[in-house]
């Protein structure tokens, strides 16, 4: 190996910073609007299967406009914000917010079953990062309809487990309020009895995530609460 | 490497370079090396094979890209030119995935930004491409990344089958009506422990087989 000066060993670093630096920014920004897309789709497609439609890349939006025709934006108090596009509303960013200002999006859903659906999204921590999903409530604003959840970077087996299917669907049916009590839906290790109307299994090998899951509930259907108790009928 | 020159693109010291890591110098079960991402993501098929793919791909090119510029490498700041190519192949690979195959990057998540910290690839590009020409490099990134991806997907394929009884998601115990007769998964195969055991008894297996493997006393 010869030996190099100190010059060209700069001059070698700089370069190599210059070219690597601009291949990735153009490569980020060349393929920037595809990204957004995909995320829009899959941000529709979660809805969709929040009510039971499986849909694939090509017929979610499609699908997406022929079965969730309206949302709107409610405040702490259940109140509706006008002027606001529920679906561009960021959760995570809402959530750093005070509890006062923040943007609750609410999507109105009619599945083919004829059945009045409203979707709330929800969004949590899981064991190594964030967890979301969407909590479909049929029209008496207790029953769970459907439920989607997914996740940034769980461990595949165990916490990433949450969203699949089995997992998904041991939700439907469980109701949240006991009365006019809202007690949501807890995540039980050793599993729940049958029967239970506000508990579901929780994953082995997954219990943080598990944990994570069963606070994303609570918090953050919790401030849906008065419009929930408004609505209900 | 003078005598490299004339040397045909597949003969037998080039297929060697392949063929090696698959067995005898196989860069896990061997060298003992990339053991943390094959702990982390052998509990279904399904990662574990696009994992293989990514890390041959990035192994593959980054060798390629090292020994094409072996020589105007400074010695000194070796390393950290092998971390910048490295991270650079794992971004754009990132990216790609992301606008391309979203599914598959969502399936792979966290797991393609480890693969910078793969010590394989940074083995591969010091030991090898950095005293080796382009073509030698691409055939000894992919052998290396198909050794490693083979004993992923071996441990994968029986801790799924095993831990959840599923084979690539499908669910073959319960479709064989093995559960009507009392068999129930093993919990325990899909926490990390197991791909550890797992892993061992394939190098027990090997050594068994392949006696030049076992260190002199």
């Amino acid at each position: 190996m010869k030996e190099f000066s100190n010059r060209y060993i700069f001059i070698f670093s700089a370069v190599m910073v210059i070219a690597v630096a601009t291949l990735l920014s153009l490569a980020a920004t060349l393929l920037q609007p595809r990204q957004q897309k995909n995320l829009e789709i899959e941000k529709k497609k979660s809805m969709l299967e929040s009510i039971g439609i499986p849909s694939t890349h090509e017929t979610t939006e499609v699908l997406y406009d022929k079965y969730i025709k309206e949302s709107f934006v409610l405040n702490s108090k259940g109140e509706i914000v006008d002027g606001v596009d529920a679906f561009k509303v960021v959760l995570n960013v809402e959530q750093k917010k005070l509890l006062e200002q923040q943007y609750l999006p609410v999507f109105n859903a009619t599945p083919d079953d004829g059945e009045k659906i409203i979707i709330l999204p929800v969004e949590g921590k899981g064991l190594w990062g964030p967890i979301y999903g969407y909590v479909s409530l049929k029209s008496d604003m207790n029953t769970i309809y459907g439920v989607t959840f997914d996740h940034k970077g769980e461990t595949p087996g165990l916490g990433a487990e949450i969203n699949t299917t089995p997992f998904e669907s041991m939700f439907n049916g469980k109701k949240l309020y006991e009365a006019d009590k809202f007690v949501s839906i807890g995540v039980l290790k050793g599993g729940a009895k049958s029967g239970d109307p506000h508990n579901v299994d929780a994953i082995s090998g997954g219990t943080i995530t598990s944990k994570g899951l069963e606070k994303m509930l609570l918090d953050c259907i919790v401030k849906y609460n008065d419009y929930l108790l408004k609505n209900r009928n | 490497m003078s005598n490299q020159e004339k040397e045909p693109m597949f003969s037998a010291k080039n297929l060697k370079l392949f063929t090696a890591p698959l067995g005898s110098d196989n860069p896990i079960t061997v060298q003992v090396l990339g053991i943390c991402s094959a702990l982390a993501v052998t509990v279904k098929l399904k990662p574990a094979i696009v994992m293989a793919l990514s890390v041959t791909i990035v192994v593959a090119v980054s060798n390629v890209v090292i020994a094409a510029m072996r020589k105007y490498i400074p010695d000194r700041i070796r390393i950290i030119v092998q971390l910048v190519v490295i991270a650079t192949m794992v971004i754009l690979v990132d990216q790609f995935l992301k606008a391309y195959a979203f599914d598959v990057s969502k399936q792979l998540s966290v797991f393609v930004g480890l693969i910078i910290t793969n010590c394989i690839i940074m083995g591969r590009l010091e030991a090898f491409a950095m005293a080796n020409k382009p073509w030698p490099s691409f055939i000894d990134g992919l052998g290396n990344g198909a050794g490693y991806g083979i004993i992923l997907i071996i441990v994968a394929f029986f801790r799924e089958l095993l831990g959840s009884g599923t084979i690539y998601g499908y669910p073959v115990i319960e479709k064989l009506g093995i559960y009507s007769t009392g068999y129930e998964n093993n919990g325990m195969m899909i926490l990390p422990p197991m791909a550890l055991i797992a892993l061992g008894i394939i190098i027990w297996v090997q050594r068994s087989r392949n006696k030049s493997l076992i260190e002199k006393k």
